[in-house]
């Protein structure tokens, strides 16, 4: 595939290993976050570990945005699916997340409840010119990246004036989280202090970065003191970034550096943040799976759009669901523990039947960890 | 004087008619349905007899019977239809015991209100996979279930066959250092189907590689009779064919990545809904393993068969209790190819 295998070129990789085995100084610690799934997807699924000296240890960070869903809202899109008329559409990922007591989206489909995966927003849209009988509602999740296809929906929506379609908005945000994570990582703060959990630099999101840029992040040296490298989804970009934070550290040097130039540029994408805006807000406050209640840390749609707001369209209690009490996904969500500390990972908790969210989508650091990489700890 | 009337008064409308309830009724719209178009289509001598089963020769050697249903949506995809794939799928089924796979049963669950022009094209392309196949259709049934309550068609299919003396072949039979055969590329049935399914508008060139296997089994039977183990990576791909057997014969599995064949629009079309191919359907693969010393033999017959031109050797066998099935990738690293976990569900970013 031209513009990826160059990307996953295995004699590149061990130039670049080759560096960094020789550039890890002794006496120095690199424990190094990946913020985004997709990055600690690529981890996984290409074995970088194995490529990477003992000394260089990567922690799995919060950006799965199946994971940090709370199960609490999860639950009340499968309330809302279970109503009539109701078609709720979701990305295939959420499908078997659990919400309250286990239940999930998938489980509600086979009661008789009209859930519909769908691969883009716009095939929702579609379901919903075609079905002007039926209340079509989107399940929006995601960090940036996501959003603002949900924004062009929505005004795509108002301009048809199509009124059986809306959005239950879900959307969050990655600076506020990134935020949350290093001043849970900070010497001294933080739930475990002494769970070896202190960072020494974020590899940063690549696609995230292309709708917001890299200027967002520079709180994370100024603030923080950390290096962090913005590096693409590929196995090289992955490594690449290692290898600039390796340097970075070396030196005391705490900078924002974007590996990833072919895709995000200082600013970002100045449209995809305009229609943001025009049809988002900031929500005082959200919850968070495994980092709690954030503020300023996820979007609503705005008033004005309100009719294609699933949220002021139905009415939607807000539900309270805790997580299962033998469940580490906050932890390993914080980047705390690692999947394989939990104490029901692998074994009461199997993607099969997942108890916490890391352990459904690809991207969730348990999932990864179960599915490509549990055969070292068999090892070990 | 009236001429005596025809046992039909009319023929079936094969071009606008539907399926109707009395298609399945037992009267003498069945029989006209399965005289007119079954029997039309698959006709031999054991279905002419009309009886309620077929008598069939006795034979020497292990028998072999496997049964195997096709629900598949879209019914008519590119390489194939749910016609072909049900002939080829319980002919693969009964190869992989390393049987000469003999007899056919086909039974058809069909919705009321079913083309018939589509039903025709099923049945014929049915009848065109048992000929080539050399395996005749011996027996069938039909059922009409009322609309809504099937989905177009759905074909169940049997099979008998004959294993040939002295061929032993089982997935609880593979040992530490026996080599692993792929027969070709990964992923053309699956991602066919997939690619026309009514939500993805994609244009693709792949095609279905649904084919009969038993030719290409006979072929590496003939030259590498000591082969251990065979399976058709079907659902679950090749993947979960590799866990299972690691899992029956208590063995792990060592693949290299850069091995394992995958056509270029297969891997971008699986790149780009976050699928992996190692766990999308084949419906003309086999998966060989066998001793090592038997590999290159094994694999220069694959490769001299028509449906066996891309075979690989793709890894090996290994001792390991805990029976993972391990991959070196293409990037120097090493993962896991673990059981797939319900469905393939595509990643959000």
């Amino acid at each position: 595939m031209k513009y990826i295998d160059e990307f996953r070129d295995g004699q590149v990789a061990q130039g670049l290993a080759a560096r960094i085995r020789q550039e890890v100084e002794p006496g120095r610690a690199y424990a190094l976050m990946e913020f985004c799934g997709g990055h600690t997807h690529a981890i996984c699924r290409y074995g970088i570990e194995d490529l990477l000296p003992d000394k260089v240890r990567l922690i799995h960070g919060p950006g799965c945005p199946v994971c940090v869903l709370p199960s609490g809202r999860l639950q009340s899109a499968i309330d809302l699916a279970e109503r009539d008329r109701v078609i709720l559409c979701s990305y295939g990922d959420l499908l078997r997340v659990p919400g309250a007591q286990g239940d999930t989206l998938l489980k509600a489909k086979a009661r008789g409840a009209e859930v519909r995966m769908v691969y883009s927003i716009s095939d929702a849209l579609d379901i919903a010119r075609a079905q002007p009988g039926r209340q079509v509602v989107f399940f929006a999740i995601g960090f940036e990246t996501t959003t603002p296809p949900t924004a062009v929906v929505i005004l795509q929506a108002r301009r048809e004036g199509l009124h059986n379609f809306s959005v239950y908005c879900n959307h969050v945000l990655t600076p506020p989280a990134l935020r949350a994570i290093l001043a849970d990582h900070r010497p001294g703060s933080g739930a475990d202090p002494k769970a070896n959990s202190l960072l020494n630099g974020c590899i940063g999101p690549a696609h995230v970065s292309t709708i917001i840029g890299s200027e967002p992040y520079q709180f994370v040296a100024a603030d923080y003191r950390q290096p962090l490298v913005i590096a693409g989804f590929e196995p090289l970009d992955v490594l690449q970034a290692i290898l600039l934070l390796i340097r970075q550290i070396n030196t005391g040097a705490a900078k924002v550096e974007n590996e990833y130039t072919r895709a995000v540029t200082p600013e970002g994408n100045r449209k995809a943040q305009r229609l943001m805006a025009e049809v988002f807000e900031l929500r005082p406050r959200f919850e968070w799976r495994g980092l709690g209640e954030l503020p300023d840390s996820a979007l609503a749609i705005r008033p004005e759009f309100a009719e294609w707001d699933a949220e002021r369209r139905f009415t939607m209690p807000p539900i309270q669901a805790a997580d299962h009490k033998a469940c580490a996904c906050a932890e390993v969500l914080r980047g705390i523990k690692r999947p394989q500390d939990c104490k029901v990972f692998g074994a009461a908790c199997t993607p099969d039947h997942p108890l916490g969210s890391c352990m459904v989508s690809a991207e969730g650091a348990c999932a990864a960890h179960y599915h490509y990489g549990r055969f070292r700890q068999a090892a070990a | 004087m009236n001429p005596i009337p025809q046992r039909f008064a009319h023929h079936l409308d094969l071009k606008h008619g539907c399926v109707e309830l009395t298609h399945g009724g037992g009267g003498r719209a069945m029989a006209q349905l399965i005289e007119e178009l079954f029997l039309a289509a698959f006709d031999n001598d054991w279905l002419r007899t009309q009886d309620d089963g077929a008598r069939l020769p006795g034979c020497d050697g292990r028998l072999v019977m496997a049964t195997d249903s096709h629900v598949v949506s879209p019914l008519f995809f590119p390489g194939g239809d749910i016609g072909c794939l049900s002939v080829h799928g319980t002919i693969n089924d009964v190869a992989m015991t390393g049987a000469k796979p003999l007899y056919l049963a086909a039974t058809f669950i069909l919705e009321e209100g079913f083309p018939l022009a589509d039903l025709k094209r099923i049945v014929d392309s049915m009848a065109q996979a048992s000929r080539q196949a050399g395996v005749p259709i011996v027996t069938g049934d039909t059922k009409v279930v009322e609309r809504g309550k099937g989905d177009g068609v759905f074909i169940t299919t049997t099979g008998i066959g004959v294993i040939p003396p002295g061929v032993e072949i089982s997935a609880s039979r593979a040992k530490p250092g026996d080599a692993i055969l792929i027969s070709g590329a990964l992923g053309d049935h699956g991602m066919a189907v997939l690619s026309q399914r009514e939500n993805l508008s994609f244009e693709s060139p792949i095609m279905s590689d649904t084919a009969a296997l038993h030719g290409l089994v006979a072929a590496l039977i003939q030259v590498a009779p000591g082969i251990h183990c065979l399976r058709d990576p079907t659902r679950g791909g090749l993947g979960s064919a590799l866990n299972e057997i690691a899992q029956q014969s208590g063995v792990g599995m060592r693949l290299r990545e850069a091995a394992i064949p995958v056509h270029e629009p297969v891997r971008a079309l699986c790149e780009f809904l976050g699928l992996d191919p190692l766990y999308v359907a084949n419906e003309g693969k086999l998966l060989a393993i066998g001793p090592a010393k038997l590999a290159e033999t094994a694999l220069a017959a694959l490769r001299n068969h028509p449906l066996g031109r891309e075979a690989a050797i793709i890894g090996e066998v290994v001792a390991d209790d805990h029976g993972f099935v391990e991959m070196e990738t293409t990037f120097g690293g090493r993962r896991l190819v673990d059981w797939l976990s319900g469905e393939q569900l595509p990643r959000i970013c």
